[in-house]
């Protein structure tokens, strides 16, 4: 049998106002084609007002073997949330 | 990986599983959640695919353009819903032309419903209230699988089966209310297909070779038997309103168990099927790959094409 086309992954934006999210993934010989496919397998029910495709070889992704230490920045940095602080009694708009 | 990654990794992942969490593609998992996993979509994914064909059978006869379109868009569905599957398996490194290949070479398997033929328009009826209607009571926990791809495509066909399932009901309900004629072919395909449907659950838990390590894994949720249960207690009060009987005459309930009694599929028959005698095991693969075979000039086509325009433009 033939090599399969390329794998692209599918965004949609399901309504004005949303971001795109990833929904799944398909092959398409091109771009042109991904999109219509994209449009029939997975907006038949009007999910969508928008799609991205994205060859999925083109995508970089963390790994999760480095989770922990990718993320151990943000983790003792409790200061960055607004409840981290105490707001005095009576001041208003905070 | 080295043995301390790989500890890492499966203690990691118990956690993950004990936690009720999903398991991402790029996470560490034990050999054989991937290899079951991909057994499971596979035959999955097959099974849609393979079960788009009793039901296009009877596309150019439905009975209205109405019912036509309504048959259409759900033979459009289950293509949709292989694709779904395969694409969720490919995430666990099998490739999509693998698994088909498997298929065509009779290596991997599909829903032995799929190889009873479509007689009558009532089956399209039958199979959309008792196959996707058994469908259903099989899929929705699956919607919780500890596999993340496979649960979200999941979510997804539980949403767009329960049209099937309605279109289908709604189709006995026409004929069981219309002439006399009309409701004898309803009935006789309930009679037909209520069996094969109880046999979708799989054989019993005691005989069922996968069952217990996927429920520690947390891919199942239930066992066949409690599941094939519910579909029973579910579908009585269903042929009642349709005034249709369901074909077994030790149907009764059993209020010490609050659940009916009922006479299980024929599971003799069940592995037969499995094994390829079911009545219409070479037609439909057969089909499929005739099928593959005429498409194979699109394939090219669109591969040609898309190579043209990547090469480079000379003034």
């Amino acid at each position: 049998m033939p090599e399969d086309s390329p794998l692209w992954e599918v965004f949609v934006r399901p309504r004005r106002g949303l971001a795109h999210s990833h929904v799944g993934s398909l092959h398409a010989p091109d771009a042109a084609m991904a999109l219509r496919n994209a449009r029939d397998l997975y907006t038949r029910r009007q999910e969508g007002v928008s799609i991205w495709v994205v060859p999925a070889a083109q995508i970089t992704a963390s790994s999760p073997d480095e989770k922990d230490a990718f993320f151990d920045p943000a983790a003792d940095k409790v200061y960055r949330h607004p409840t981290f602080y105490d707001v005095p009694e009576g001041a208003p708009h905070l | 990986m080295y043995g301390n990654d790989v500890d890492a990794g499966a203690s990691s992942f118990d956690a993950l599983i004990a936690a009720d969490q999903r398991i991402e593609p790029r996470d560490w998992m034990p050999d054989g959640y991937r290899e079951t996993l991909i057994r499971q979509m596979a035959q999955h994914a097959h099974s849609e695919i393979i079960g788009m064909q009793p039901e296009a059978n009877w596309i150019t006869r439905a009975p209205t353009l109405k019912r036509k379109a309504i048959l259409l868009a759900k033979v459009q569905d289950e293509a949709g819903h292989g694709l779904y599957l395969y694409a969720a398996a490919e995430t666990l490194g099998a490739t999509r032309q693998t698994l088909y290949e498997l298929l065509l070479a009779g290596k991997q398997k599909y829903s032995s419903i799929f190889n009873y033929p479509t007689l009558t328009w009532a089956d399209i009826g039958a199979i959309g209230w008792l196959v996707d209607g058994a469908a259903i009571v099989n899929q929705v926990p699956l919607c919780r699988c500890s596999y993340g791809p496979y649960a979200r495509a999941m979510i997804r066909i539980c949403k767009e089966e329960s049209f099937h399932q309605r279109q289908g009901y709604e189709i006995l309900y026409t004929l069981s209310h219309g002439t006399p004629a009309q409701k004898a072919m309803a009935q006789d395909a309930v009679d037909r297909w209520w069996y094969p449907s109880l046999a979708m659950f799989g054989p019993p838990d005691t005989e069922s070779t996968h069952s217990e390590r996927s429920m520690a894994w947390k891919i199942k949720r239930f066992g066949n038997d409690e599941l094939r249960q519910r579909f029973v207690d579910m579908c009585v009060p269903q042929a009642a309103v349709l005034d249709l009987t369901i074909p077994d005459p030790a149907l009764r309930w059993n209020a010490d168990r609050g659940g009916y009694d009922f006479t299980p599929p024929d599971y003799a028959e069940l592995m037969a099927v499995v094994r390829g005698n079911g009545p219409c095991n070479r037609q439909r693969m057969a089909h499929r790959r005739q099928a593959y075979e005429d498409g194979a000039w699109v394939r090219e086509a669109a591969a040609a094409y898309a190579a043209k325009r990547r090469e480079p433009v000379h003034a």
